[in-house]
């Protein structure tokens, strides 16, 4: 780390984004639809598949254009292809997926403002090739789909004492109505207030865990 | 020289790059756009549903939308959508949206389904904003409440005693909420009214949407 930061290029370690540099655990990135949509499991699983598939095709595209696309407008460049890639979901969504849609709607345009997506363009994707971009971008997706995922669970299981309900949103034909935890639950933990609450256990748990792992070193 | 090179392969980029957004864009609103508008029929039939059996008519409710420009019986502040449903040719019943413009946290919109000898089919809040836990058990899904209205008519009970039974009327009112109900009441009330003034014209003027051949 020397003062020529500018002109160093970081090492592509794709796989930081699953655990050592989770995009919301570590980075504290995309934290706005990651609190407004995890109420249910199926809810927080689904945004994070589309934050994935963004990731992944963005970290790809802007890898692929890594040596024609120059300094001055690549910033405008990639913040409009995530932008149509958004738009992309947004539409597929509506059409194939319209009861999810109607769940998560709102929330899907917000994946643009994810900085995760434009921080992996610059810090990775525009640096190395499309293996490396692609695998990158896999990994931070999965890590911040795992993380909507262990939230949305959490808080469906404290407020509503149920796990994998409305899980028709997604595959259409399921019948299976959810696991019946407890009746009822504390209603907080639905409710805004209760995604900072679960969030705040979920990254001490985080930090503790990585803290007794690094210990023994 | 060199420096507008360097402007112009910037630009070259920044239009490529455009470029591949929108064919990203156009390739999946040219996949989606069929099915986004099948799925909007389907979740407006779906909501329709819910004050008409479908049994009960054989035309295509969709096609028989009209707006109605002026109808302050209805809604006041703006045009109202109007269903027409029928059997064999013959009116069946009537669906309205109307608005209540009194609710206690302002406008609370209605899907009403008027049966063609008057009675209701049946009463659906389709939004509002009243308070939760109090007035927002007019919906459906949270209460009963809103199904006492199915089969009522403005002889059933008579037009004096449609009001809450605070006010002196026939109808439940909701514990803790009462200006929600009331608006409610009165909304429903002036859609029979609009209804039992409107229905020669409104029969005789709509298209002759039957069409036997589609028995649902």
């Amino acid at each position: 780390m020397s003062s020529e930061i500018e002109t160093v290029i970081p090492p592509a370690r794709p796989q930081a984004g699953l655990w050592d540099q989770n995009p919301a655990l570590v980075q504290m990135l995309g934290l706005c639809p990651l609190m407004a949509v995890t109420t249910t499991t199926i809810n927080g699983f689904a945004l994070g598949l589309g934050t994935l598939a963004v990731l992944v095709c963005s970290n790809l595209l802007i890898s692929a254009s890594r040596h024609w696309l120059r300094d001055p407008v690549r910033l405008p460049a990639c913040v409009l292809l995530i932008a149509a890639l958004v738009t992309a979901v947004d539409l597929l969504t509506q059409g194939f997926l319209p009861e999810l849609y109607r769940v998560l709607g709102l929330f899907i345009p917000l994946i643009i403002t994810n900085c995760a997506i434009l921080g992996r363009a610059e810090t990775c994707a525009r640096h190395h090739g499309l293996a490396t971009a692609g695998l990158d971008g896999l990994s931070y997706g999965l890590g911040f789909l795992g993380v909507l995922t262990v939230l949305g669970a959490f808080r469906e299981i404290a407020g509503r004492g149920v796990l994998l309900s409305n899980l028709d949103l997604l595959f259409k034909d399921s019948a299976f109505e959810g696991l019946r935890l407890a009746d009822g639950g504390l209603l907080l933990m639905v409710l805004p207030p209760g995604a900072f609450i679960a969030f705040g256990f979920l990254v001490a748990g985080f930090n503790l865990i990585r803290t007794r792992r690094k210990a023994p070193e | 020289m060199a420096q507008s090179s360097d402007i112009m392969r910037s630009l070259i980029g920044l239009v490529i790059m455009a470029a591949i957004a929108g064919l990203v864009i156009g390739f999946s609103e040219n996949l989606s756009r069929e099915r986004i508008a099948e799925n909007r029929r389907e979740a407006l039939l779906a909501t329709l549903h819910q004050v008409i059996d479908p049994g009960t008519y054989d035309n295509d409710l969709l096609e028989s939308h009209r707006r109605i420009a002026v109808a302050p019986l209805l809604d006041p502040t703006g045009p109202v959508d109007a269903y027409l449903a029928t059997r064999n040719g013959a009116p069946v019943a009537a669906l309205f949206t109307a608005k209540a413009l009194d609710g206690y946290n302002g406008a609370i919109e209605l899907l009403i389904a008027v049966r063609f000898d008057g009675s209701l089919a049946g009463v659906r809040v389709l939004s509002h904003r009243e308070t939760p836990g109090l007035g927002d058990q007019v919906e459906a899904s949270r209460s009963d409440w809103v199904l006492q209205f199915d089969g009522r008519s403005l002889q059933q009970p008579d037009l004096d005693d449609w009001a809450v039974k605070a006010d002196g009327g026939s109808f439940d009112g909701l514990t803790g909420a009462t200006v929600t109900p009331r608006a409610v009441v009165k909304a429903v009330r002036n859609t029979l009214l609009y209804f039992e003034q409107q229905r020669p014209d409104l029969f005789d003027t709509w298209p002759k949407p039957g069409r036997p051949g589609e028995d649902s």
